[in-house]
């Protein structure tokens, strides 16, 4: 556990190499990002049993620190550390990245095959990697911060992979700046709480929230602020709209990037600062109401959505205000456990979808269908994803889920508005959620082929993309049965805050496998059997439909009144500044340059420079054309010159002498 | 007899044996008025020695030797002359111009 400071740092190192060396290599770069996440999963794999190990032993364990001194500011200045964090919440996360990681990037050979960027790709899977496991592993807020910008600008990059057409690179700016607009947030957070406490250390920080030294108003504060940083992070609304954009990416990257691993970034950093939150009732009342409109919204969304990534998107967005709704309610091993289940079910249907649209060359449910029969191994696992992700017991998500809705439950019975319309929007977003999956489920792989039968031939996809599939199918079968409701509860011992383990509640459990099993019912009868046409509920709900097809209009009011008055007026009178004034300036002092050098050629290069040097030579050609003649090869005329010469030397003599 | 005498002729050598070089055509005839110029200067050599204090005969050496320089200069002028003769059939001054532009 002491090393474990290696396990981010070996994905930093392959991405060195993959960027210097990775095109000479025999796998153009793709072997070495294999080799060192596979090194990095199995040490996290030691890492927690070693963690879970301590849990069981030492029941005081908060988690192993350790750490180097980074910079200070300014000699015997603040010192920053650098260091790194374990408990079990870190452990869980290092199993889910380095995990998830390994797969996408074993899937991304087959994927990506023949891609003009294939090696940079790689190369920036692993910067990712790195990246994210820094950000789970810091002990303390700047470093944090670093893997936080660290993956941001890999799904940047990645998002951007094919930014030869223009709505690819759009995507990438979206999604850039509307999680900056969060960051900003973060970072005075960061900043509120660093001067409250004194300290950037997150233990440090939790420690005087504990001991009460923090007025509750700097803390609110403080909370709210970093709670920004997760709305954008985690796309909850209002700053949701980039992540269905973000789909423009290669599809392996939204299993890796936009479900698995960086999105769940805010709803952790919210579980890792809970002591922060869970000493502000605001802060906490803020992050469960957010959450509680994000999964309704979402999830009506991803009902109305033609393209498949663009479903899972809006599902994922849903499932996350989830997590962050289960932590508005006090739900904090719920929502972590729903973390963990959720990056392997929502990895796999990414994967899924990746290897569907290999296979059909389009994004669109309404040109695919069918395709069970084709795509055995796909749609198996694809199935057994969308269950998990319709919370069908017993599959992973049916126990995350359970657990938020019963947290929620018991936070409302203890007297909590809140906590009721929690349990109210939790329930009817499982009840949308299985209605989505019925409906994504049955246009894909069920009913008839709506692909261009002729062109397209769906076929399965290579042995790389499957492997990846089944294990990630195994995972969401099996990943939630550590995390048993009751006494059994193995994933509560291992990560949980405070309090006891709610107990086991039957109806809660029944509620919600009513929501699905309803929702999922629903669905399915109306796009599979076609028991009710989708049209006949249109009519009379046509504006329902409307404002969903047009994502309630976010898009075009964000556009309408942030980004055209910065665009168009900004950028034009930046623009209009810049060519006025600043081109105008430089452009004067080119010209004035100009005009200073002609002056200088014409005036005193040509005439008197060059004039000096070619009037000497002409002079002297000019006196050699004339004083040749007086070599007329006569001795005489020499011997003339001479007897003048002496002549007039010895007749200045004379004269001198006299 | 006084020196200015034998000055005065020995001008008039001199004066001749220059107009010789600088006016005649023929090579031999030149070399001819160098001896005129060359005795010239031992004429003068001689009547200067008649000024000098000591009686020793320095002038009248002086002289010799300028007049076995002259023998030496003369058989190769001759030589030259000869040679040119025989290259180019003339011995006059003016086609010699080799020296020219």
């Amino acid at each position: 556990m002491a090393n474990s400071w290696i396990i981010p740092v070996l994905p930093f190192v392959s991405f060195a190499l993959i960027i210097f060396f990775g095109k000479r290599l025999r796998g153009k770069g793709a072997e070495v990002g294999i080799v060192a996440i596979a090194v990095s999963l199995v040490l996290s794999i030691l890492v927690f049993f070693d963690t879970i190990r301590r849990i069981a032993a030492e029941p005081e364990f908060h988690g192993y620190e350790r750490s180097v001194e980074w910079f200070r500011f300014g000699p015997g200045g603040f010192a920053v550390e650098l260091g790194i964090k374990v408990d079990g919440l870190t452990a869980v996360m290092l199993l889910i990245v380095c995990a998830v990681s390994l797969l996408v990037h074993i899937y991304s050979t087959g994927y990506m095959k023949g891609d003009v960027r294939y090696t940079f790709y790689f190369a920036v899977l692993s910067l990712f990697t790195g990246s994210m496991l820094n950000l789970v592993m810091a002990n303390n807020l700047l470093q944090l911060l670093v893997g936080w910008e660290g993956v941001g600008i890999c799904s940047y990059l990645l998002i951007g992979h094919w930014w030869e057409e223009k709505a690819n690179s759009d995507a990438a700016i979206k999604a850039f700046l509307t999680t900056r607009l969060g960051d900003v947030g973060f970072m005075f957070g960061i900043f509120v709480l660093f001067f409250a406490a004194g300290t950037f250390n997150i233990d440090d920080i939790s420690g005087a929230v504990a001991a009460g030294a923090i007025p509750t108003g700097i803390l609110t504060l403080g909370a709210v602020l970093l709670f920004c940083g997760a709305i954008g992070k985690s796309a909850q609304v209002p700053l949701h709209v980039w992540l269905p954009d973000a789909m423009a990416g290669p599809s392996p990257v939204s299993a890796l990037i936009h479900a698995a691993t960086m999105v769940v970034a805010g709803v952790y950093l919210v579980a890792r600062m809970f002591e922060v939150f869970h000493a502000s009732p605001v802060a906490l009342s803020e992050v469960a109401i957010i959450g509680a409109i994000t999964m309704v919204i979402a999830a009506l969304l991803a009902l109305v959505q033609d393209d498949i990534k663009r479903v899972l998107a809006y599902s994922t967005i849903s499932q996350l205000a989830y997590m962050v709704a289960g932590l508005g309610v006090s739900a904090y091993t719920g929502a972590v456990f729903h973390i963990w289940t959720h990056a392997w079910f929502k990895a796999l249907l990414f994967l899924g979808a990746g290897s569907v649209i290999h296979a059909v060359h389009s994004n669109n449910m309404s040109s695919m269908g069918g395709l069970r029969d084709k795509m055995p191994v796909t749609s198996a696992t694809f199935i057994v994803g969308g269950l998990a992700l319709a919370a069908f017991p017993p599959l992973a998500g049916f126990f995350s889920k359970d657990e938020l809705v019963l947290g929620a439950y018991e936070s409302g019975r203890h007297g909590s508005v809140l906590g009721w319309f929690v349990f109210l929007a939790m329930l009817v977003t499982a009840f949308l959620t299985a209605c989505y999956v019925a409906r994504m489920l049955a246009l894909t792989f069920f009913g008839e082929a709506k692909y261009d039968s002729e062109h397209v031939h769906p076929h399965e996809s290579p042995r790389s993309m499957t492997v990846p599939l089944v294990v990630l199918a195994v995972l969401s079968v099996a990943g939630g049965w550590i995390g048993l409701p009751g006494e059994a509860n193995l994933f509560g011992k291992w990560v949980h805050f405070g309090e006891e383990h709610p107990a086991f509640n039957p109806l809660v459990m029944l509620a919600s496998i009513a929501a699905a099993v309803g929702g999922f019912g629903v669905g399915w009868a109306i796009f599979r059997l076609g028991k009710v046409k989708f049209d006949i509920l249109k009519t009379p709900f046509a504006w329902v439909y409307r404002l969903l097809q047009n994502k309630y209009y976010l898009d075009d009011i964000y556009m309408g009144l942030i980004v055209r008055p910065i665009r168009d007026q900004l950028a034009a009178f930046a623009n209009w500044s810049n060519q006025r004034i600043l081109d105008r300036t430089v452009d004067a002092a080119g010209i004035a340059t100009l005009a200073m050098g002609n002056v200088a050629y014409r005036g005193v290069d040509q005439p008197l420079i060059d004039g000096a040097v070619n009037g000497v030579a002409r002079l002297m050609g000019l006196a050699g054309a004339k004083l040749r003649f007086w070599q007329t090869g006569s001795v005489q005329r020499y011997a003339v010159a001479l007897f003048i010469g002496v002549a007039g030397f010895v007749g200045a003599f004379v004269i001198a002498r006299l | 007899m006084p020196v200015q005498w034998v000055l005065l002729l020995s001008t008039f050598l001199f004066s001749v044996g220059v107009y010789g070089v600088l006016s005649r055509r023929n090579a031999v005839i030149v070399l001819m008025s160098i001896e005129v110029m060359l005795n010239a200067v031992n004429l003068n050599l001689v009547a200067f020695n008649t000024m000098l204090p000591s009686q020793r005969p320095v002038g009248q050496i002086f002289a010799l030797f300028v007049i076995a320089i002259a023998a030496a200069e003369l058989g190769v002028g001759l030589a030259i002359v000869l040679l040119v003769y025989r290259n180019r059939a003339t011995v006059s001054i003016n086609e010699l111009n080799l020296m020219k532009w």
